[in-house]
């Protein structure tokens, strides 16, 4: 039981990855971190603006040769931090059903990100985010070259590598940090396969040598590996990015296939007096990924997949401010190939009464800025399934709701460093998706000393 | 009795006439909108306070690791208006300065905030100078119509270049290199760099010929930049903005354009012999950007 709670505790936490909010910019330029972040790391239009033109200020002070030659652009970011959670329906092998509420809780660690961010030359901007999970283990998160203003255009902006999809809505600024409300639910969501349904299901033998899986778990807040055409006006109130991406969700190696994917995105913003800024917009991803890999000796062999299948995201979104108050509307519509959902090879028949899912997501978020040290963060989100995946399934099976209220403090607000005391709940229920095809709750409890330097 | 009245009304009247002058300093105006110091307060907090400081006085936690040094509000003396020099600038000047930022220096263009938003930072930065409750600026001065480019006026610009000795800090091609450039302090003993016109960048108070005729006229309070609205009429003020647009030779420009086409720098006024660095000069204004 305790290697279990352990091994509980591991998946939840190994899964946090810590946002991004970069004082090597601040110590750079002198600015405190309220000058780009409304409450770090959510920015302002401001700092919107410092990021579209490629981490520079436009005084001709941006390029590294007028910085002091000791200056070194890293920042790095941990959150120490205690937690609870409960899993209403966690499967085990105590239960007599199978499956029971558990709980646990104590004392931990989130990951790590090392953010190198800046300037390589006036106009040619770099981020390098080397990122370990709680366990110590590295990857990287973000490495990327933007060839900025190019035409001397801010409209023509090259990026190149490794990046964060340009989601002004974004996971990597996201407020809230435990397991439950450290992410987009809309951007990670994948239908639930019925398993009462797959017993019957018999998938059809590929060519020798030859089998079917699904190869990615797509979240459109993952970073990806590609290159983005982005473009903004002076101000950042008109924005566009469109990007061509390798289907690997980021992945590196090139692990699946040759296939490549499209996110495009647009938003306007306009003034509204002593209102704010208000901004609306929209995205649309186009994705395809492997159903069929050759093998060697039965295992995959990396970057032969074949028999792609399409999915999609789109979405409207919209940033109201009312003084202090604010909201993040997002209403998002997805869908993919059954066989991506099942593992089925492409080349297979789908027997009857299996079509391909779709779902809607609708989320709200609420921040109250009482103070630049000050934010009170929530957030409703829900996804309902419109056409699942077997027709003879519940119609609200996989639908899901989630709630997360907290709040940061910033006892202090420099140029220099960042520190937060982070207090968060949130809870998810998803419908009939426990092993005994009833409903789970998880809740998450999150009390954090969230740093950065 | 009505006497008595009519004389406590007047001394009323009179007691209560700085308290208009707070109440103006309150507040700033610009074109349609009004802007308030007690929601500039918050943020300015928000977005200055790291370089300017708590009290506007430039003491920011930042302010020993920058160069230039932060403006200090508490002074009341500023650099880019469009009034006469001494007087205080205008709400719309604040505004700008604010919207534009300061090129070469720290101070970033805030234009990103919304109009409102720069408003009430210009109420806020008001409230730091006495001076905005007991004065009220002076008008802006006229810019008169820009005469056509011709090679001409370059000619006399090139000339009064020489005759107002422009050239002892900004050097004989404006590289911001004369005899006097390294000797030159603000008001606040700091040193202080004269423009490079050869970098082509944007001046720190605009960056068209308007912009660059209201610098000379004005000048630069604060800085050993003085005014030259006294020495200079308005049609040789655009004659020297005529020729300062040929120091920015990396720079498109028609000025560049009619040199070039006229047989280039050779023809006009020879420079005239540099002197050994002059001491600062004592005029000093409140410094910083």
């Amino acid at each position: 039981m305790p290697a279990l709670v352990l091994v509980f505790v591991l998946v939840v936490l190994g899964n946090i990855e810590p946002a991004h909010a970069i004082p090597a910019f601040a110590r750079k330029y002198g600015l405190p971190c309220s000058a780009c972040h409304e409450a770090w790391p959510k920015l302002n239009n401001f700092g919107q603006v410092f990021k579209d033109n490629g981490y520079q200020l436009g005084n001709d002070r941006d390029a590294p040769i007028y910085q002091q030659p000791s200056y070194w652009p890293i920042a790095f970011r941990i959150t120490p931090n205690w937690h609870r959670e409960h899993d209403s329906a966690l499967p085990n092998d105590q239960s007599p059903t199978g499956v029971s509420g558990v709980s646990t809780q104590g004392f931990d660690l989130s990951g790590m990100d090392i953010l190198a961010g800046g300037t390589l030359h006036k106009n040619i901007t770099f981020l390098l985010v080397p990122s370990a999970d709680n366990q110590g283990s590295f990857h990287f998160e973000a490495a990327w070259v933007r060839f900025d203003n190019l035409l001397k255009s801010r409209w023509l902006n090259v990026k190149f590598g490794k990046f964060e999809l340009d989601n002004v809505i974004s996971e990597k600024r996201i407020l809230t940090l435990s397991q439950n409300g450290g992410l987009y639910q809309a951007y990670h969501y994948l239908p639930f396969v019925d398993p009462t349904q797959t017993g019957s299901l018999v998938l059809p033998a590929g060519a020798p040598g030859e089998i079917g899986v699904r190869s990615t778990a797509f979240g459109l807040g993952d970073n990806q590996l590609g290159l983005e055409v982005s473009g903004h006006s002076r101000n950042s109130y008109t924005r566009y990015s469109a990007a061509l991406l390798s289907s690997t969700d980021g992945d590196v190696g090139l692990p699946t296939s040759r296939g490549y994917d499209t996110y495009l995105t647009f938003s306007q913003a306009f003034n509204a007096g002593s209102l704010g800024l208000q901004r609306g917009g929209a995205f649309a991803y186009f994705g395809q990924s492997p159903t069929r890999f050759l093998t060697q000796s039965g295992n995959i062999v990396p970057g032969t997949g074949f028999g792609n299948r399409n999915f999609y995201r789109v979405g409207v979104y919209g940033l109201i401010y009312f003084k202090k108050l604010d909201f993040m509307p997002m209403f998002t519509h997805a869908g993919e190939d059954a066989r991506l959902t099942l593992g089925f090879p492409s080349d297979g028949i789908l027997p009857t009464g299996i079509h391909n899912p779709t779902w809607n997501g609708t989320m709200v978020e609420a921040h109250y800025t009482a103070t630049p040290q000050f934010i009170v963060v929530g957030r409703y989100e829900n996804i309902r399934i419109s056409q699942q995946l077997f027709t003879a399934s519940p119609t609200d099976l996989g639908n899901l709701n989630s709630y997360t209220i907290g709040y940061r403090y910033y006892p202090f607000m420099t140029s220099r460093a960042g520190f937060a005391i982070h207090n968060e709940y949130s809870r998810v229920r998803s419908v009939r998706t426990s092993s005994l095809a009833t409903n789970e709750t998880t809740d998450s409890v999150f009390i954090g000393m969230d740093f950065i330097f | 009795m009505k006497n008595l009245a009519l004389r406590l009304v007047i001394v009323a009247t009179t007691a209560l006439l700085p308290l208009t002058g707070i109440v103006y300093a309150q507040e700033s105006h610009i074109g349609n909108l009004t802007g308030h110091a007690k929601t500039g307060k918050e943020l300015y907090g928000r977005f200055c306070v790291g370089c300017h400081g708590p009290r506007g006085d430039a003491n920011g936690e930042n302010a020993p690791y920058i160069d230039p040094k932060p403006r200090d509000f508490t002074a009341g003396t500023f650099k880019c208006r469009s009034t006469p020099t001494g007087s205080l600038p205008t709400d719309q000047d604040l505004y700008n300065a604010i919207d534009r930022g300061f090129n070469t220096t720290a101070m970033p263009s805030w234009d990103p905030l919304t109009p409102q938003t720069r408003a009430d930072l210009v109420a806020y930065i008001k409230t730091f100078s006495p001076r905005f409750a007991k004065e009220k600026p002076d008008p802006p001065i006229n810019i008169p119509s820009e005469p056509p480019v011709d090679i001409a006026s370059i000619k006399r610009g090139s000339e009064l270049f020489q005759k107002l000795e422009c050239w002892k800090c900004h050097g004989q091609e404006g590289r911001g290199d004369g005899p006097s450039a390294a000797t030159l302090t603000d008001s606040k003993d700091q040193p202080i760099h004269p423009y490079d016109f050869s970098s082509g960048s944007r001046f720190k108070c605009g960056e068209t010929n308007a912009d660059l005729y209201r610098i000379f006229m004005t000048g630069l309070d604060g800085t050993p930049m003085p005014s030259f609205a006294d020495n200079v009429k308005p049609n040789e003020a655009w004659d020297l903005v005529h020729f300062l647009r040929t120091l920015q030779v990396g720079r498109p420009s028609p000025e560049n354009n009619v040199l070039k086409a006229a047989g280039g720098r050779s023809i006009l006024a020879p420079a005239t012999e540099q002197q050994p660095p002059a001491a600062a000069p004592e005029k000093k204004g409140s410094g910083g950007n």
